[in-house]
């Protein structure tokens, strides 16, 4: 029971990351309809930024982390700009191969200027921790899942409550009556990139302290994952990427721990798959008829 | 036109391609094309296996499948095994069938759930499938691990390599003009429209989906036939963008880009060798610029037919 415990905690802290770039996975194929393939090499961004500066300009870990959600705010807008939106009305399939385009670049133009090697991790938290029962619970985990909790409320709150919120809701239930409300969609649309990049910018630093390594291509299995986690909460919805997020990683931490390492990447496919055979709109997605 | 086996432009087929292998063949054995490049040569004719395969599913019946590489790696390892067993063509011949199976199976069941549903399910899908696929092959006894397969005899000659992507590209070609290969067409097309004429949409992208498999993982066996190592690393997600990049880069729809762009990129691969970082980068802005500016591939859906040039022919001198 107490290793059960103790399991649960670490995938709790390992599912907040998950659900943070989940999160920007959902908002933007909930607006746009596509799967941002290039959302993971963002998170990856975001974790090189914080690592630059913190190793370089000796700056702590609050304004390494602003600054990388800024920088990966400003990456994302760029890319929907120049990558995204000269296609917003071609295939999905070319959408998608942009995507993975995009996704490309990032990654080896980063190997290219940092080196493919993988770089250890500044420690910017404590590294203590304390006991709760017999469970044992790092300060950074408490931090990770914290820093989570606070930036979905707030997101939450930005989506439902500030007029920019409605906006997005509106284009993404219909981007044509948004434009004839006079809803200003480019502008709506980059903003839900930056709020998705932004968030992605905040779990890479996150990854950063949890593993203590980084490395140029440590964007794409999470980006799956976190993506897989989108379906399985519904893609499209916010409090569904955040349960989404949590549930793969808790089963990526109890197949680890009762299972096979091995195994740990293979488990959340076949969560994927199964989804998509028992229902395919997700936990809390809604059944949406295509309309000719 | 009447419906001849041997008329004038299947003739003429048949001429290109016995031209095109005794020429090869004949650069090969006087050395023109020395052994570092006659692997190049090899790699080329698998790939070209690979892009027509893909393009069957991306091109012909507009299915998005990221997962290539896993059907590649199917029948990679069911040739590998059975050849270590039984070092010959008989060998062969049952590790290809052995995967044919199993890869029809595996096709079968990645696609009937997910083609059901409209949308980019099936890309993550399949992802999804080629990286469980790895991950098992990385953990199973019979395939070593992580170590791969090592000493596999070399079968895949070119004779044998020439004459299966000869097949390859007629069986693809062949499928388009066919009456399942014109539903796919049409699903491509407009999904909705068809399903409206009465098209089972979901059978047909399936028929599409399991050939693609199917001449994948004919490669793959090829490919394990050739190299005398497989390792589960081979066929990660890169090496289905890879196959991806040719088909895209050609065209999407048409054979003969995809078998020009497997040439191509086989080129560009050895010019590049030392660079693989720039390589990478430059197949990405690639992606990008084609999707923008000709979103339909550098030849679009053009297709080299001697049909249609003897029908001009006749046309002017008439």
């Amino acid at each position: 029971m107490t290793a059960f415990l103790q399991q649960l905690v670490n995938g709790l802290s390992l599912g907040s990351i998950y659900a943070l770039i989940a999160l920007g996975y959902t908002m933007v194929y909930g607006i746009i309809k596509l799967i941002n393939f290039a959302h993971g090499d963002v998170y990856m961004l975001g974790a090189y930024c914080a690592f630059l500066i913190t190793t370089y300009c000796g700056l702590g870990f609050i304004p390494a982390l602003f600054i990388s959600m800024i920088f990966c705010g400003v990456v994302g807008v760029l890319i929907e700009r120049i990558a995204y939106k000269p296609l917003r009305h071609a295939t999905r399939i070319t959408a998608l191969i942009t995507a993975i385009g995009v996704s490309y670049v990032l990654e080896y133009a980063t190997q290219y200027i940092m080196g493919s090697e993988v770089r250890t991790y500044p420690k910017l938290l404590t590294s203590a921790s304390f006991h709760l029962g017999p469970v044992t619970i790092t300060m950074q985990q408490v931090y990770i899942f914290v820093i989570t909790v606070i930036l979905m409320v707030v997101l939450q709150f930005i989506v439902q409550k500030t007029k920019m919120g409605r906006a997005m809701r509106a284009v993404s239930v219909d981007e044509d009556a948004a434009r004839l409300m006079g809803i200003d969609v480019d502008k709506t649309i980059s903003f839900t990139f930056l709020l998705g990049s932004a968030l992605a910018g905040v779990a890479g630093v996150l990854v950063g302290i949890y593993y203590n390594s980084i490395n140029p291509l440590m964007g794409m299995t999470p980006g799956l994952k976190a993506f897989i986690a989108a379906v399985f909460g519904g893609i499209g919805s916010i409090p569904g990427a955040m349960i989404g997020g949590l549930f793969i990683g808790i089963a990526e931490t109890m197949v680890t721990a009762y299972g096979s390492s091995l195994y740990k990447d293979a488990i959340v496919y076949i969560i994927l798959i199964l989804i998509l055979i028992l229902k395919p709109a997700g936990l809390l997605g809604k059944n949406v008829r295509e309309k000719v | 036109m009447r419906k001849e086996l041997l008329n004038k432009a299947n003739l003429a087929w048949l001429l290109l391609s016995i031209v095109s292998f005794v020429v090869l063949s004949i650069l090969m054995k006087v050395g023109i094309i020395g052994s570092y490049y006659s692997i190049t040569l090899y790699n080329i004719f698998i790939n070209i296996i690979l892009a027509v395969s893909l393009n069957l599913v991306i091109g012909v019946c507009g299915q998005f499948s990221l997962g290539h590489a896993g059907f590649m790696c199917i029948g990679a390892y069911c040739a590998g095994i059975m050849v270590k067993m039984m070092p010959n063509m008989t060998g062969l011949a049952i590790g290809v069938l052995i995967g044919f199976a199993l890869s029809t199976i595996v096709a079968l069941i990645v696609s009937i759930p997910t083609l059901r549903l409209k949308g980019d399910y099936l890309a993550i899908a399949t992802l999804g499938f080629a990286e469980i696929v790895r991950i098992l092959v990385q953990n199973m006894e019979i395939t070593n691990g992580a170590a791969g397969l090592n000493g596999i005899p070399k079968l895949t000659t070119f004779p044998l390599l020439f004459v299966c992507a000869v097949i390859a590209i007629l069986v693809v070609c062949n499928f388009t003009h066919s009456a399942p290969g014109r539903a796919c067409l049409s699903i491509r097309e407009d999904e909705i429209a068809s399903e409206a004429m009465g098209i089972n949409t979901t059978k047909y992208k399936v028929i599409a989906f399991v050939i693609g498999a199917l001449l994948a993982s004919l490669a793959g066996a090829l490919f394990a036939c050739n190299f005398y190592v497989i390792k589960p690393d081979q066929f990660t997600f890169n090496k289905s963008i890879d196959i991806l990049v040719m088909v895209v880069f050609g065209g999407m729809g048409s054979m003969t880009s995809s078998v020009l762009a497997a040439v191509a990129i086989g080129i560009i691969n050895v010019v590049l060798a030392n660079f693989s970082e720039i390589r990478m980068i430059i197949y990405g802005l690639a992606l990008v610029g084609i999707m923008i500016f000709k979103p339909t591939g550098i030849l679009g859906t053009k297709e080299l037919s001697f049909k249609k040039l003897f029908d001009k022919r006749k046309e002017k001198s008439a």
